[in-house]
C-alpha cells in the first residue's frame, strides 16, 4: 500500500522549478478523507502552484505525490484517473463561453465518464439546484454574473463526482457582493463531507469550516495547524505579520 | 401618455437633410472643396461608364456566348444533368434555410428567388425553364424543412456531405457512350462550372487539411511539428501559379509514361495544397487567441487532448476567425482564375476563347466587365452570408 486507508493525498518533498526560480521547496502534506484544508500566504508563495501539481496542471520535478492510492508519474493513465477523481475551480472561472451552462456541466460526464445525455442532464439539474441557480441552465456563461459563473464552475467540477475538490482562489476575481454566494456553496460542500483543498484569503471561511490551515511563504510551508492554533497563537513571526496584514482592514 | 408623446428629441436628431449635408460635407472651406471635387470625379466616372455600357458596348458577345461562359464546351445534350445537380443543391438550400435560419426571411427569399430573377435575363427559353424549376425546387425544399425540421435535420446534413460527390458524378456522367449519362471528359468542363468546382473542391479539402496543419504546428511531437512548419513555409513561399505550373508540367515528368492524372484534378490538388498552408496559419492565429484557462479547465475535467481540441478549443477558435476564413475562401475563388494560364477553360480561360472568335474581336471590355460582375456577385454573396452567419452565432454567446 502506498497510503493508509484514511489518507487521500500524500505529498512528499515536492519540488518545482520554473527555469531558475525555485517555486516549491520540498512540500510535505498529508490530507485525510473528508478534511477541509485552507492554504494561504503571500502572492508568489507557491500555494497555487502546489494545488495545481495535485491534478498535474503543473508537473513537479522532484518528490512524490500520491492521490487516492495512485502515484502521479508520467504514466498518462494515472494522470487521467486522478483528473477524473479531482475537481478544480479556478480564479477566473474558465467556463466554456461557446457552450450553455447545461453543456458546460454535462460535457465531461458524457465524454469521459460515458454517461448517457439523460443521466448527465438529470445530475446537472440537481447540481444547479444545489448551487442555487437551477433556472440558468440554458443560458450562456456570458449572460451570468461573476458569482453565478463561479457557482456553475463548482457544479461543473462536481458533476464528475470527484473525491477531491481543489479551489484556486475561487473568490479573488469576484465583486465583493458576490463573494458570499460562492462561499455559501463552498461551506455547504465542506459540511457535506467533501475533501477540499482551498487556496484563499477568506479567513471567515477558514474559521468556519477548515480542519487545518497551511501558511505558505517562498515555496515552503512555514506553519500549519487548526484554525484555532493559527488565529490565536501563531508560532512563526512571518505568519503573525501576514495575518495582521490581511486581517487589519 | 400625452406627456410622453410631447417630449421632443434633442435638437441634433431633428436636423433635416440640409443640416446633415452642412455638418458632414460642407463643414469648412476645405470640406466643401473636397466634396465638390469628389462629386465631379464620381459624376465623370459614372457618366463615362454608363455612356459606354448603353451606347457603345456590344453586349451580343455575352448573350451569344452565354452557354460557353457558364459551362464551356460541355455537351449540349447533357446539360440536363447539370440542372439536376443544381436542383439538388437548391433543394438542400431550401431545407437548410427552413431548418436552421427560420427567421432570416430576407436571406431566404433572396436565395430562393435568385434563379427566378436570373430567368429575367436574356438566357433563351430552355435555361429559363430550368431556372424557374430551380426556384420552385428550392421553395419545395423550404416547405418540407419548415413542416418537419426535427426529422429532416440529420438527413439534410447527410445530403450536404453527399452533395459534392453527387454534383461531380452528375457533371461527369457515369455510363458508357450509349447509356443514359455518358461520361463527359474534364477537358470539356469550363466556364463558371469549372470555376465553381475548382473553388468548392479547393475550399472543402483545404479546410480540414489546414486545421490539421495548424494543430500539427502546435504539436508536442517534434517530427509532426517540423513537418507541418516545413510544409506551411515552403508552400507560402511560392506563388500559386508556380504550383499550378509544376502540377501541369513537371508532375508528368516524374510519373511513369502510361500513368496520367487528369488535368482538372491536378489543378484541384494544387489549389487545395496551396490554400491549406494559408488556412493553417489563419487557424493557428485563432488557436493562439484562446486563453490558457480553457485548456486547463478541460484538462482538469479529465478531457484528453483530442476531446479538448474538438469540443473546447476548435469551436471557439474557428468562430473567432470566420471573417478571415471567408476572406480566404473568397481568395481561393478568385485565385482559381490562374488556371487559365495553364490552359484550363475556367471563366477567364473561356473569356479568352470567346474573344478569339472572329465575330467578337476587340470586345475585351464587354467580356471582362461581365465576368468581373460574376466574380463580384458571388464574392459579395459569400461575404454577405458569412456576416449573417456571424450574427447568428454571435448572439449572447460572449
Amino acid at each position: 500500500m502506498l497510503q493508509d486507508r484514511d489518507t487521500i493525498i500524500t505529498a512528499r518533498e515536492v519540488h518545482k522549478w520554473y527555469g531558475n526560480f525555485h517555486a516549491l521547496k520540498g512540500i510535505d502534506m498529508d490530507v485525510k478523507r473528508r478534511e477541509v484544508i485552507v492554504i494561504f500566504g503571500p502572492s508568489g508563495s507557491g500555494k497555487s502552484t502546489f494545488i495545481r501539481t495535485i491534478n498535474r496542471l503543473e508537473e513537479h520535478q522532484r518528490g512524490q505525490i500520491i492521490v487516492d492510492g495512485i502515484e502521479l508519474s508520467h504514466d498518462v493513465r494515472n494522470i487521467e484517473q486522478i483528473r477524473m477523481d479531482t475537481g478544480m475551480v479556478f480564479q477566473q472561472f474558465n467556463l466554456f463561453p461557446h457552450l450553455t451552462v447545461m453543456q458546460n456541466i454535462t460535457l465531461s460526464p458524457i465524454q469521459v465518464r460515458k454517461w448517457t445525455k439523460e443521466k448527465a442532464e438529470e445530475i446537472a439539474l440537481q447540481l444547479l439546484g444545489r448551487v442555487g441557480i437551477p433556472e440558468q441552465a440554458h443560458k450562456y456563461p456570458g449572460q451570468l454574473s461573476g458569482g453565478q459563473q463561479q457557482r456553475v464552475a463548482i457544479a461543473r467540477a462536481l458533476a464528475m463526482q470527484p473525491k477531491i475538490m481543489l479551489f484556486d482562489e475561487p473568490t479573488s476575481a469576484l465583486d465583493p457582493e458576490m463573494i458570499k454566494e460562492v462561499l455559501d456553496v463552498m461551506v455547504e460542500l465542506a459540511k457535506s463531507g467533501m475533501t477540499m483543498l482551498v487556496v484563499t484569503h477568506e479567513m471567515g471561511f477558514a474559521r468556519a469550516v477548515a480542519d487545518r490551515m497551511f501558511f505558505f511563504d517562498q515555496g515552503q510551508i512555514v506553519e500549519s495547524g487548526t484554525p484555532e492554533e493559527i488565529f490565536k497563537e501563531p508560532k512563526e513571526e512571518r505568519t503573525k505579520l501576514f495575518l495582521s496584514q490581511i486581517l487589519s482592514h | 401618455m400625452t406627456q410622453a408623446n410631447s417630449v421632443l428629441p434633442p435638437l441634433a436628431e431633428r436636423s433635416g437633410i440640409l443640416r446633415w449635408l452642412r455638418k458632414n460635407l460642407f463643414g469648412s472651406w476645405l470640406d466643401a472643396a473636397l466634396t465638390i471635387i469628389g462629386a465631379i470625379i464620381i459624376y465623370w466616372a459614372i457618366k463615362g461608364f454608363l455612356t459606354w455600357a448603353f451606347t457603345v458596348a456590344e453586349w451580343e458577345v455575352i448573350s451569344a456566348n452565354m452557354r460557353l461562359i457558364m459551362i464551356g464546351q460541355y455537351p449540349l445534350e447533357q446539360v440536363g444533368q447539370l440542372w439536376i445537380a443544381l436542383g439538388f443543391l437548391m433543394f438542400l438550400t431550401g431545407n437548410s434555410l427552413a431548418i436552421w435560419a427560420r427567421k432570416s426571411y430576407f436571406t431566404t427569399i433572396l436565395l430562393l428567388a435568385s434563379p427566378a430573377l436570373l430567368a429575367l435575363l436574356p438566357f433563351g427559353d430552355d435555361p429559363r425553364k430550368w431556372l424557374i424549376i430551380l426556384s420552385v425546387t428550392g421553395v419545395i425544399g423550404w416547405g418540407m424543412g419548415w413542416s418537419k425540421p426535427e426529422a429532416l435535420g440529420r438527413i439534410v446534413i447527410l445530403g450536404w456531405v453527399l452533395s459534392l460527390p453527387v454534383f461531380i458524378l452528375l457533371t461527369r456522367g457515369f455510363t458508357p457512350e450509349d447509356g443514359i449519362m455518358p461520361i463527359v471528359g474534364t477537358n470539356l468542363w469550363g466556364g463558371l462550372l469549372l470555376t465553381f468546382l475548382l473553388t468548392v473542391v479547393g475550399i472543402l479539402f483545404s479546410f480540414p487539411l489546414g486545421v490539421l496543419l495548424a494543430l500539427g504546428r502546435r504539436s508536442e511531437l517534434p517530427v509532426i511539428r517540423l513537418a507541418s512548419i516545413t510544409y506551411i513555409e515552403l508552400v507560402r513561399g511560392v506563388p500559386l501559379i508556380t504550383i499550378l505550373f509544376m502540377a501541369q508540367l513537371m508532375l508528368p515528368l516524374f510519373l511513369p509514361p502510361n500513368v496520367t492524372i487528369d488535368r482538372v484534378l491536378r489543378a484541384m490538388v494544387g489549389i487545395t495544397l496551396f490554400s491549406a498552408a494559408y488556412l493553417a496559419e489563419n487557424v493557428r492565429g485563432g488557436l493562439q487567441a484562446i486563453p490558457k484557462g480553457q485548456f486547463e479547465a478541460a484538462q482538469a475535467l479529465g478531457l484528453n487532448g483530442a476531446q479538448t481540441m474538438v469540443f473546447i478549443i476548435l469551436p471557439q477558435a474557428l468562430r473567432l476567425i470566420i471573417p478571415i476564413l471567408v476572406g480566404q475562401f473568397i481568395a481561393v475563388f478568385k485565385d482559381t482564375a490562374l488556371v487559365a494560364i495553364v490552359g484550363l477553360f475556367d471563366l477567364v480561360g473561356i473569356a479568352k476563347t470567346v474573344l478569339a472568335q472572329p465575330d467578337f474581336l476587340g470586345l475585351q471590355r464587354e467580356v471582362y466587365v461581365f465576368i468581373s460582375l460574376i466574380y463580384w456577385v458571388l464574392s459579395y454573396g459569400m461575404s454577405y452570408l458569412s456576416q449573417r452567419l456571424e450574427e447568428k452565432l454571435g448572439v449572447g454567446k460572449r
